[in-house]
């Protein structure tokens, strides 16, 4: 029976994709370059959520909220210290990019890791629901420090026209619909850091450890593993994740407010379950999937609820997942199976 | 897991020096070392209060109604057990004609006036409800505030003039007759919404009731954000052209309770609390006062269905489930069946809430239901003790006083001494924040503990229960 609804609205979600395909094929087009786009930021996001709950089966809500802050660093990196107004030659703007891109990922690998120290290791043996707590009240709190930080309103990443900084000049044009620069660039950054993620988690001897750690913590000590300390890094490399979502974020949506990580961060760890949690590839499957979902549902023309329902959506998404197939679309249930 | 004392200790220490050693202390009766350490911080709050706060007479009279009702060892003798409830509940309906002769606190300032009374008493309401299902059954729920939503519109529905194309009226008060849509008394909408609300709580509960802790936490989280978004975009339900929520311009004006003319006259409640008529009983016809000793009758209710609840088989059930899921499931507790009418009795109680709520404030508006409520009230079930009633009683009247007042009143006088600028109730949810934290690293167990639930943190649980046990 469920497994039946389930064909149906799979079936019928394609249905209407197609559909709008037929009737409106550069509409379909630009929406899947946007989705495409929103999915890499969001995979960067969903692969801290699912790499925390892999190791520590903790639903980390702080992580959206380092995401956010990771915006905030960037945009005073690239506006306050590099000045950065847009327009620049790319001598001046790759080298300020590239470095606000690693401060935002220090700064915020260093907080994430500072957060599990405080709120979450002294919890390491009570009731689940202890650390699930702590997680969201230092969410309010890291919200509150946005807050305190740069006020209640957008802080903007953008030209004084209000365009991105980056260049948005066409790359390549398909059917009348233009792949700009920024979009482009945005995946550009997005796979190293995706491949160099993967590389480490496989093919290194800390990213051994984690995965170690993540299917037996007694058993992982006992074969000398530093827990503790593998844990720390774990969360150093999520925050470094989130940090590298921030600035892209900011480069590519030229604002972020106090209050966005929040709900970011939910429709990230929503992928993180959609593609399996614990599962790295899983995860950048989720994200690219909840992108184009979250494109076509703001973009199409033809029956599409529109941004109104963006996060019904997603969070629908997320229930019916959760009951269907708690497991993912990937599938595996073992912790850090990539 | 025994704790240092460090500040004990070295209070002994000091006394020790002076003679005053700590086995003679404990050489005394019980009841007057009881009397002397509850005197003396009693006094050392009437000087604080005399340095700092506004000082009067009735600091004496509290702080003698505290000492008589602290230190005698009620519990031992027949019916003592209902003595400090009732003394309690004495206190809280008399408050009213107290209110203004009361001193005032140092930083936090006067006590709170009736209508942050009457918000705080719903908020009691809620946290009750929500106890049921964070501190009996162990269920975290993230998504509170959509029973608090479902509430409010239900008595948007069925007491204003939202559904104008009908016109239908059976014991509303104060609806003028050109007024057309659905007007049920509020008493009948209270009904409507605690059943409503429980029977969406049932069918939330449902399909999600067989995950695990955290990832119920995430799908009630979903419900939680959804039910705001259809509220916002109710105006228009998918093209329909059907105003269901009145989208972000919410509800408004609901009807206010009351009891109706027949009533009025015969027994003398006021016929409709906005404006009660002259023959209402002199004392009953202060609107705010009024709706406060409703909001109290509530709380009274929920209190009574809390403690009958946890002391029933139910209630064992719950806990029993809470502690070890497996181990309750192969002692033959329906997992599924006992969950569910957790879920239902905590959605009752917050239907219930949200509904006076809605009818209090007369406005049911998208922008009162987000997430960060449901953290809100979370924050006073933990704050207080999970599963403690007197707890969470206590933590909802703090925190929601806090809310309304306090933080208004501490950041004056944080600005007034330091000479700042700071917008102290702004960072409201971070304060919160900090509070969840900290309660949560030092004293899991909340202020005022239950005993079982303190054993629970201090010595771990098997709480990592089956995937799929089916009930």
């Amino acid at each position: 029976m469920v497994a039946a609804l389930g064909t149906v609205l799979v079936v019928l979600l394609l249905l209407w994709l197609g559909i709008n395909l037929s009737k409106n094929p550069s509409a379909f087009l630009s929406a899947s370059l946007i989705g495409l786009t929103i999915g890499a930021v969001y995979a960067l996001v969903a692969l801290g959520y699912t790499l925390v709950y892999g190791i520590l089966e903790l639903i980390n809500f702080a992580h959206g909220d380092v995401f956010m802050l990771g915006g905030m660093i960037s945009a005073t990196f690239l506006i306050g210290v590099f000045g950065i107004e847009g327009g620049e030659g790319a001598m001046t703007l790759w080298p300020a990019v590239l470095a606000s891109l690693l401060a935002a990922m220090v700064i915020c690998g260093v907080l994430n890791a500072t957060i599990e120290l405080v709120a979450y290791r002294p919890l390491r043996g009570a009731p689940r629901l202890a650390p699930l707590i702590t997680a969201i009240g230092m969410s309010f709190i890291l919200q509150n420090v946005g807050l305190a930080w740069k006020g209640a309103e957008y802080v903007r990443v953008q030209t004084p026209t209000g365009g991105t900084l980056l260049p948005h000049g066409q790359v390549f044009s398909l059917g009348g619909v233009s792949y700009s620069w920024n979009k482009l660039i945005v995946v550009l950054l997005t796979v190293p850091v995706l491949v160099v993620l993967i590389w480490l988690v496989q093919s290194t001897r800390q990213g051994k450890a984690m995965r170690a750690t993540a299917q037996d913590k007694d058993a992982a000590a006992m074969m000398g593993i530093n827990v503790n300390r593998t844990i720390s890094f774990t969360f150093l490399i999520a925050g470094g994740l989130a940090g590298a979502a921030g600035l892209l974020y900011v480069l590519y949506f030229t604002q972020v407010r106090f209050d966005q990580g929040f709900q970011l961060g939910l429709i990230a760890f929503t992928a993180a379950v959609l593609g399996g949690i614990g599962n790295l590839p899983g995860a950048v499957l989720g994200a690219l999937l909840i992108g184009f979902i979250q494109a076509f549902n703001e973009r199409l023309v033809w029956h599409s609820p529109g941004s109104d329902w963006t996060q019904s959506i997603v969070f629908s998404i997320l229930i019916m997942i959760l009951v269907f197939r708690p497991e993912g679309l990937l599938g595996e249930r073992t912790p850090e199976g990539g | 897991m025994a704790r240092p004392r460090l500040t004990r200790d070295t209070l002994w220490a000091a006394l020790g020096t002076l003679g005053l050693d700590r086995s003679r202390w404990n050489a005394q009766d019980p009841i007057v070392r009881r009397a002397t350490a509850v005197a003396l911080w009693l006094a050392g709050g009437i000087v604080l209060i005399g340095a700092f706060g506004s000082f009067n007479w009735t600091v004496f009279a509290a702080a003698a109604i505290v000492f008589a009702l602290i230190v005698p060892p009620y519990a031992q003798l027949p019916l003592g057990r209902f003595v400090l409830p009732l003394a309690v509940l004495t206190v809280a309906v008399t408050y009213p004609f107290y209110l203004d002769e009361l001193f005032g606190w140092p930083i936090f300032g006067p006590f709170p006036a009736m209508n942050t009374m009457v918000v705080m008493m719903v908020f009691v309401m809620m946290a009750l409800g929500l106890n049921v299902v964070v501190g009996y059954a162990g269920l975290l729920d993230l998504g509170y505030v959509a029973f608090y939503a479902v509430g409010a519109y239900t008595v948007g529905w069925f007491a204003s003039d939202q559904f104008s194309q009908r016109d239908f009226r059976f014991g509303s008060v104060g609806v003028s007759p050109q007024v057309t849509g659905i007007h049920l008394s509020i008493w009948f909408c209270l009904v409507i919404a605690a059943i409503i609300t429980a029977v969406i709580g049932v069918i939330i509960g449902l399909p999600t009731l067989r995950l695990r802790g955290d990832y119920l936490a995430i799908v009630t989280l979903g419900f939680g954000e959804i039910m705001p978004q259809i509220a916002r975009n109710g105006n228009e339900l998918f093209g329909t052209n059907f105003n269901l929520t009145g989208g972000t311009q919410g509800i408004t004006p609901v009807d206010a309770p009351g009891f109706g003319s027949w009533i009025n006259t015969n027994v003398g409640l006021p016929d409709n609390y906005l404006a009660p008529s002259s023959q209402t009983i002199g004392f009953l016809s202060d609107t705010v006062n009024v709706f406060f000793w409703s909001a109290l009758v509530l709380v009274i209710f929920t209190v009574f269905c809390s403690v009958r609840l946890r002391d029933s088989r139910l209630g064992r059930a719950w806990i029993a489930i809470r502690e070890d899921e497996v181990a309750a499931a192969a002692m033959g507790v329906p997992l599924m069946r006992t969950k569910t009418w957790a879920y239902a009795t905590g959605a009752f109680f917050g239907g219930i809430a949200g509904a006076f709520f809605a009818s209090y404030k007369s406005a049911v508006f998208p922008d009162d239901f987000f997430f960060n409520i449901s953290v809100f009230i979370l924050c006073m079930v933990i704050l207080g003790g999970m599963g403690n009633i007197w707890g969470v009683i206590l933590g909802a009247c703090f925190l929601s006083y806090l809310d309304r007042e306090g933080l208004a009143n501490i950041g004056a006088w944080m600005n007034e001494k330091f000479s700042l600028t700071l917008d102290v109730p702004k960072y409201e949810f971070g304060i919160f924040g900090v509070i969840l934290l900290v309660v949560m690293l030092f004293r899991p167990e909340g202020l005022i503990p239950n005993e079982r639930r303190r054993a629970e943190f201090e010595t771990g649980v098997h709480d990592q229960p089956l995937y799929d046990v089916e009930a």
